[in-house]
């Protein structure tokens, strides 16, 4: 069998595989809210400044 | 001068509360705020500066969520330890509402998860409920300012449904389209030779694979469409397009059986994935505007019932006729009913537009739909929900009628004859090349069918009205679809509620005529009003010059009347002209405030509504090219002051009940004049759906507004003309491009009747067209949004 078939088949499988993750992100609505998970991640530096924060209080009373 | 303002939610503080250096307007503030920095929460101030809203006190307005078939109605899951909602919460504005809203937990360890859309304005709540309720998630929220709006809308509709086959659609088109491309390659540039003859049948099969899903499910709805077309016997855009993606699918199919040819399986999936596009993008919406709004989304879920000296909330579906109900302050009257006892002043706003409260005695009736504003009242229930006065506007025809339906767009004008054209030139190609050349009758035939899809046509409204829509939603003006971008052109008559609408809410001015007040009765006036909490009495303390206030000595709040006031020598009598003891001159229609001192008449106050900005200027621009009215659930008050404001020929018409305002509009309909209607309040909402593009005024979009096509930011209203021209603007690019496309399609055309139509050509050809489509509308759609700023 030519390698052409082979090629194909991997070509096709891995498009494939692609178009399934998007079927999926839609079905799970990750493209409902496109605004609110942008300014989400900007949170993630103040969370753990805060988080520390509170360690090292707690570490100064005991 | 320099006002200091809140840290909590930025208003000017009247009177300054210190704490933690520093200032807040009230004690809610200041609560927040403390509550905040006790969790650790401060960090909420860092985002954005005053964020918050100050809460407001909502002591049993909750009660009925202790309901279980009410909370049943509104969880979205629910088992023994978990519970999920998801609430409404119309104060999330900023960034800081997304973190703190998606901190709770630190607030309630029994919240396990909350998640912001900050589109729709919704957080969605997971807690533990064996120790949490539903009831107690929402006294946190309101506490903390985000009072959550929960309305009857959301007792009847449960969980929505999300459509997204749009999306499925066009995912499938695109990864069908890029996949035939690459398929289709080999064949474009290497005619023939071994390699191509030996695997040729692989990728074109391959080709046909890809090409059903996209024939079968993606491009459903045009054949679907077309079939309602023909049924109506309407010749509408998809009847051209239906026919060219099946006589592409086809001829492509039959190529390839017979090993005649590759077929077009890349035009095809190229054609189907930029219609598809197209759709996409004019279906911009806006997910934190509702413009299907009836009176459920105004009206609470449920009310207080008192039965043998008992208070139960129930649901107000529940309310039966003779039922005693208990109306707290802020709390929306759900029926018609009578004034047992208590103090009623109700703010019909909701309905008339009007804001002025209207006192009510006893026995007095009251309609659904008005908002009592000043403490506790218990009614009886005369009808019920279904049946009540407002609720009844309802039941009017117009509501049924789907405006899109009833109007012929220019693209499916245009295709009409483009249709027919078509159809002409492929039956003429097709008897010539009969009598030439027989076996090339029928590849003629179907080429002109596939190059005359008119893809680019399809495509020119949806990619001009789609990007206008967002350009106008920039400037908050928010408009519901492209079809009414469309309708807006064709407007010819305007007609403008009164109050609410061209006059602004918040401000309004008074006159004083009268004995001049000496300095002593002024600040005594003005510390009298400061103690009322009527309406008329704070409008005129605000608009009165500041002055010392001074405690007074007595002080009497005469319901319904006015009220007296007295410090050291001096007493003052506030009211209505009979109260103080005055004779009320005939045919006065604004309304006045009259005032005595020391038992002298001194003067009264007249108040007059305050236009909008720009008002006068907006009508004269306006007056070249519509006929302009007025219509106005008002007595005549204002018709001298609005006579001198407006060009002359504007018409003004009072004393209009909501019926008459949808009855005038469609007798000029009658007459053929296509009518926009720009109005504020539920009256208005008969009159919105009658006319041919009806537009909601707000002062603030994320309140309420009813049913309409179009909701426009009050501060934007002095700009509705240059809205009017850019549509009118989009309805010349489109023609443009109409052009364009005719010019691609005469290119195509002579291939296809000369026989010579090779899918390299039809591949080129048809892409081609679309993008330049695609580039002309953008281009020209934002340089008539650069003009509009």
């Amino acid at each position: 069998m030519s390698v052409i078939y082979v090629l194909l088949t991997i070509s096709i499988v891995v498009a494939i595989l692609f178009f399934v993750a998007f079927i999926m992100a839609v079905k799970n609505g990750q493209f409902d809210d496109s605004y609110t998970p942008s300014v989400r991640m900007l949170f993630e530096d103040e969370l753990v400044k805060e988080k520390s924060k509170i360690k090292l209080t707690n570490k100064t009373n005991k | 001068m320099n006002e200091t303002t809140c840290f909590h939610c930025g208003d000017v503080c009247d009177e300054i509360i210190q704490h933690d250096e520093k200032s807040f307007c009230c004690y809610g503030c200041k609560t927040v705020y403390e509550l905040f920095s006790e969790n650790d929460l401060a960090c909420y101030y860092d985002l954005e500066t005053a964020p918050g809203a100050t809460p407001k006190e909502i002591a049993g307005k909750y009660d009925f969520l202790t309901q279980q078939n009410i909370i049943d109605k509104l969880l979205e899951f629910n088992d023994d330890s978990k519970q999920i909602v998801t609430l409404y919460i119309p104060h999330i504005h900023c960034s800081s509402c997304i973190w703190i809203l998606e901190n709770l937990h630190k607030l309630k360890t029994e919240i396990t998860d909350s998640q912001v859309n900050f589109g729709k304005k919704t957080v969605r709540i997971t807690y533990d409920a064996s120790n949490f309720s539903l009831k107690e998630a929402v006294l946190l929220l309101s506490r903390i300012g985000y009072e959550p709006y929960i309305s009857l809308e959301d007792y009847t509709t449960g969980n929505r449904n999300v459509n997204r086959s749009l999306i499925y659609k066009l995912g499938i088109a695109g990864f069908a389209f890029g996949n035939v491309m690459f398929l289709s390659f080999p064949e474009y540039f290497q005619v023939s030779g071994f390699w191509i003859e030996q695997y040729k049948v692989v990728f074109r099969w391959l080709m046909f694979a890809f090409s059903l899903p996209v024939v079968f499910y993606a491009a459903q709805d045009y054949f679907i469409s077309a079939f309602k077309g023909l049924r109506a016997k309407i010749l509408n855009i998809d009847v051209p397009i239906a026919l060219g993606i099946l006589v592409l699918f086809v001829r492509s199919s039959v190529e390839i059986m017979f090993d005649l040819g590759s077929g077009f399986f890349d035009s095809l999936t190229g054609l189907v994935f930029f219609l598809l596009l197209g759709k996409f993008f004019q279906q911009k919406t806006y997910s934190f505007l509702s413009f299907e709004r009836d009176y459920k989304s105004y009206f609470p879920i449920a009310v207080t019932k008192i039965l043998k000296g008992k208070e139960t909330p129930i649901q107000v579906y529940d309310i039966k006729k003779g039922d005693r109900l208990l109306i707290r302050n802020e709390e929306l009257i759900p029926v018609d009913g009578i004034l047992i006892n208590g103090n009623a002043a109700i703010d019909y706003s909701f309905v008339t537009g009007e804001s002025e409260t209207v006192q009510k005695q006893s026995g007095d009736n009251l309609f659904a739909g008005g908002k009592q504003t000043s403490g506790i009242i218990e009614i009886e229930a005369i009808k019920s929900v279904e049946q009540s006065y407002l609720t009844q506007l309802w039941s009017n025809d117009v509501f049924e009628k789907n405006k899109e339906e009833s109007f012929t767009n220019l693209t499916n004008k245009i295709s009409k004859h483009f249709t027919v054209t078509v159809l002409t030139i492929a039956i003429i190609a097709t008897s010539f090349w009969l009598i030439v050349d027989a076996s090339k009758a029928m590849n003629v035939f179907t080429a002109v069918l596939i190059i005359a899809c008119p893809c680019a046509i399809a495509l020119a409204a949806p990619f001009t009205f789609g990007n206008l829509l967002r350009i106008f939603g920039k400037l908050k003006f928010y408009v519901k679809n492209a079809s009414i971008l469309e309708q807006l052109a064709h407007i010819n008559t305007i007609i403008f509620d009164k109050t609410g609408t061209i006059t602004s809410n918040k401000k309004s001015t008074a006159n004083y005529e009268g004995e001049q007040l000496t300095m002593e009765e002024s600040a005594l006036l003005k510390s009298t009003l400061r103690g009322s909490n009527h309406p008329l009495s704070r409008t005129l303390y605000n608009i009165l010059d500041e002055q010392n206030i001074v405690t007074l000595d007595s002080f009497e709040e005469h319901v319904g009347k006015g009220m007296t006031a007295s410090y050291h020598n001096n007493n003052i009598k506030v009211g209505a002209a009979t109260f103080v003891g005055h004779q009320e001159e005939a045919k006065v229609l604004n309304t006045t405030v009259h005032i005595s001192a020391n038992n002298s008449y001194k003067g009264k106050y007249t108040f007059y509504n305050s236009y909008r900005k720009g008002l006068s200027k907006l009508f004269n621009n306006l007056k070249k090219n519509f006929d302009l009215a007025i219509l106005s659930g008002d007595n005549e008050g204002e018709r001298e002051n609005l006579k001198k404001l407006l060009p002359a020929k504007t018409k003004l018409i009072f004393n209009q009940k909501p019926h008459d305002k949808l009855e005038y509009i469609a007798y000029h309909q009658k007459e053929g004049a296509k009518v926009l209607m720009v109005g504020d309040g539920l009256n208005d909402a008969g009159a919105l759906a009658q006319s041919d593009v009806g537009i909601a005024l707000s002062e603030n979009v994320n309140v309420f507004s009813p049913a309409c096509d179009a909701i426009l930011d009050a501060s934007k209203f002095n700009q509705l003309d240059k809205f009017m021209n850019a549509s009118k603007s989009a309805i010349k690019i489109i023609k443009w491009s109409f052009v364009l496309s005719f010019i691609y399609n005469t290119i195509g055309l002579y291939f296809a009747v000369t026989g010579q139509l090779s899918p390299v050509i039809a591949a080129i050809l048809m892409p081609l067209s679309s993008i330049s489509i695609v580039v002309f509308t953008t281009v020209c759609t934002t340089f008539l949004g650069r003009k509009l700023q």
